[in-house]
């Protein structure tokens, strides 16, 4: 009776155990029973201290998704669907915008699934990281502090001198940095930490969406932004949570509003980590893809578009009947771990 | 001089306990200083998983750690899953608490429950194949007592019944049957042992149920020995039925483990396997008759003696059968299971007394010995591949 999965299985049902079959008797295995958190607090006092979760009594037929909410107060996803950030806007003497935005460094515990907390590393105290809204041309200056307990950096995606990558210049706890470069190309980019191991310096939040705008503007729609991304909480290299916007099943319980026959664009970006590929599908409509957002003529029209890590595009979309229109990732284990939500399509 | 010690003694005891206390409380106030470099470790053991409806988990889960554990999310089958716990998410120290899940699983499959705790740990269980638990009802209690009837008293009994053929043996056949019971008793007592260590390891961590399962099955042995050493010095010598009630009763834990077993086999659906497991136990367990038969050739036993023996080894087996399919503990089984592996050794040293303590021609180790021993180990090694192992 030991399934193929558990551990010390590889036996069909021929090699079933006496002992397993004892486990069985228990009514099955605790496979692995036992569980050692693995550095996963950073301040032990805190965690006693957390609002309660209350966990209700279910009637009816229950069904999939997480029990109970996030604690309010916190990193908003809603909020921070259509939060731009222009940065402190000022004008060169050639002319030009210039942009100057303040990121630091933070080691921070998030709720990334009601009741459930990470450890993250954090630009801003949140993640995602702030999402960086310019046009094409513009001069960007970020200053940047590590105020955490490992090296970081940013790398931003775009045109920039090698010295501005990201990579060489290791930004040690206490330093600081600044990157300054034009925004260049126009699309729809993204900003990581490149610290290596990489893939614990992205998994554990450091990123963010960076949209670049064609000199003209993008015409008038109604605009989110959807990062793609999971968390491993037991660190066993491996995502327990999935979401856009990292609080799993958030648009389910929080809509995103739209408007029959008005224009929605989403600037998706993918940063999951551990898992090779990721997709967004959106029920009962098909959108236009701009593959990176680097091109006014859409590329494709479809209901289903695949990104691979550090991939992103820019849909556009007109939701033609009104109620909930389902989205999520068409990765049916993604989506059933907290990536799926609704549009809240109302009559126009 | 002796007025003095007399002072001292309970003033140096009374200074010793101060200190310890104080020691103590100083730790637990102030902290041992390595707070901050240690998180909390969790753990979470799953006592027992019940399917009692389609549709519906229910979880028994116990905090063997040290901190306490609050469940906030559940997965099963990698679907984040709504879910009820009770009496608190938070589960503390060696508290338990039931988590009921509406999940709609499926019949003959395999199903992967994990809880995530507030701090994103999680812990796994499995259900390997899932049936419908049985519940207790009066046709399914009386089914699993059948079971155990046929796993437990008829075998034992059978083998009592080869009495009258061991009877017509000569000194030195008796000496070889006796030999022939210490094998087989020896490869019982390690058997018994091994599936208590198991089942200990499951058991929640704090309990330390491995120390525990080898403290009680050795004080099971040395208790068993001084109380029989007493008696023998008492009444100058254990009867020949005596020391078959103590194998039937070493024997009857064993089989407790065994009734355990199958009964468990069955409350998860896997009746093939029941069957498989039934037949391999009996067959195993007319052995076991023959072991307790062996001491009563030195006696003059009536037929009472007889019934009551197979009762006695045997009648566990239903036992058993009933608490595996109804309620199961793995720290309470391997408890019960050390337990009969200390009464098995016990009867080992008895049953070995009367075979190499006699003074004969040949010594202890006699042919006929030496034969009859590996012959009750290779027995009970083959009837034991019998049973699905």
């Amino acid at each position: 009776m030991e399934s193929p999965r558990s551990e010390n299985g590889g036996e069909g049902p021929a090699g079933i155990s006496r002992r397993a079959l004892l486990k069985g008797g228990a009514l099955a295995a605790a496979a692995g029973g036992v569980a050692v958190l693995g550095g996963a607090t950073l301040s032990t006092g805190q965690s006693r201290l957390r609002p309660r979760v209350e966990v209700p009594h279910l009637h009816g037929a229950g069904g999939g998704g997480p029990v109970a909410d996030i604690t309010p107060g916190g990193f908003d996803p809603t909020a921070f669907a259509s939060e731009f950030d222009p940065g402190r806007v000022s004008t060169l003497p050639d002319g030009r915008t210039l942009r100057e935005y303040d990121f630091v460094a933070q080691d921070r515990e998030i709720e990334v699934a009601p009741g459930v907390w990470f450890p993250a590393w954090t630009y801003n105290g949140r993640v995602p990281g702030p999402t960086i809204r310019c046009t094409e041309g513009d001069r960007l200056r970020v200053r940047f502090a590590n105020a955490g307990s490992h090296a970081h950096t940013i790398h931003f995606h775009g045109f920039h001198p090698a010295n501005m990558d990201g990579v060489f210049e290791q930004v040690e706890p206490g330093g600081s940095f600044v990157y300054e470069f034009d925004a260049d190309p126009f699309g729809l980019h993204l900003y990581h930490c490149h610290t290596t191991p990489l893939r614990r310096h992205i998994h554990k939040g450091l990123y963010g969406a960076f949209i670049v705008d064609p000199p003209g503007g993008r015409t008038p729609a109604r605009e989110y932004v959807l990062v793609m991304n999971g968390f491993d909480t037991n660190f066993d290299n491996g995502n327990e949570f999935y979401s856009v916007n990292t609080v799993a099943f958030h648009y389910m319980r929080h809509p995103l509003p739209a408007v029959v026959g008005e224009r929605v664009r989403l600037y998706v970006v993918n940063v999951l980590e551990f898992d090779l590929l990721n997709s967004l599908h959106v029920h009962a409509n098909f959108f236009d893809v701009y593959r990176t957002g680097t091109r006014l003529e859409p590329d494709e029209f479809t209901d289903t578009v695949m990104f691979c890590q550090g991939e992103r595009h820019v849909l556009e979309l007109e939701f033609r009947h009104p109620g909930r229109i389902m989205f999520h990732a068409h990765q049916s284990e993604f989506a059933e771990l907290g990536w799926m939500g609704f549009f809240d399509v109302r009559p126009a | 001089m002796s007025d003095r010690r007399s002072i001292r003694g309970p003033a140096v005891g009374f200074v010793l306990i101060v200190g310890l206390v104080g020691l103590l409380a100083f730790l637990l106030a102030r902290g041992v200083g390595l707070e901050r470099a240690a998180p909390p470790i969790e753990e979470l053991t799953f006592d027992r998983i019940e399917l009692p409806e389609p549709g519906r988990i229910v979880l028994h889960v116990m905090n063997g750690g040290i901190d306490p554990v609050t469940i906030h999310q559940a997965i099963v089958d990698d679907a984040v899953w709504a879910f009820t716990i009770e009496p608190d998410p938070t589960v503390g120290r060696l508290r338990r608490a039931r988590v009921e899940i509406p999940y709609p699983w499926v019949e003959g499959e395999a199903h992967e429950i994990v809880l995530v705790s507030q701090t994103g740990v999680t812990f796994d269980a499995a259900i390997e194949v899932a049936a419908e638990t049985p519940q207790a009802t009066a046709g399914w209690f009386l089914r699993l007592g059948f079971l155990g009837l046929y796993v437990g008293v008829v075998p034992v009994a059978l083998g009592l019944a080869t009495y009258p053929f061991l009877s017509r043996l000569g000194p030195r056949g008796i000496d070889f049957v006796l030999a022939l019971t210490v094998g087989l008793l020896v490869f019982l007592a390690i058997d018994t042992m091994a599936e208590s260590l198991e089942l200990a390891g499951e058991a929640a961590g704090a309990l330390h149920a491995v120390e525990l399962v080898w403290i009680v099955a050795l004080a099971t042995t040395v208790g068993l020995v001084a109380f029989t050493a007493r008696r023998r010095a008492r009444r100058g010598s254990i009867s020949p039925e005596a020391l078959a009630g103590f194998i039937a009763l070493g024997i009857g834990i064993h089989n407790l483990g065994e009734g355990l077993a199958i009964g468990s086999a069955l409350a998860v659906g896997a009746v093939g396997l029941g069957t498989f497991l039934v037949v391999g136990f009996t067959l195993h367990n007319v052995t076991e008759g023959i072991g307790i038969a062996a001491p009563l050739l030195r006696g003059n036993p009536r037929p009472v003696h007889f019934v009551g023996l197979a009762l006695l080894a045997g009648g566990p087996a239903i036992l058993g059968a009933w608490i595996g399919g109804f309620v199961f503990n793995p720290f309470w089984a391997s408890v019960f299971l050390a337990v009969g592996a200390g009464a098995i050794l016990q009867v080992v040293w008895e049953v070995g007394r009367l075979v190499v303590l006699r003074d004969v021609p040949g010594g202890a180790w006699r042919g006929e010995v030496l034969a009859g021993g590996a012959l009750g180990l290779a027995l009970m090694y083959a009837t034991a591949l019998l049973v699905p192992a």
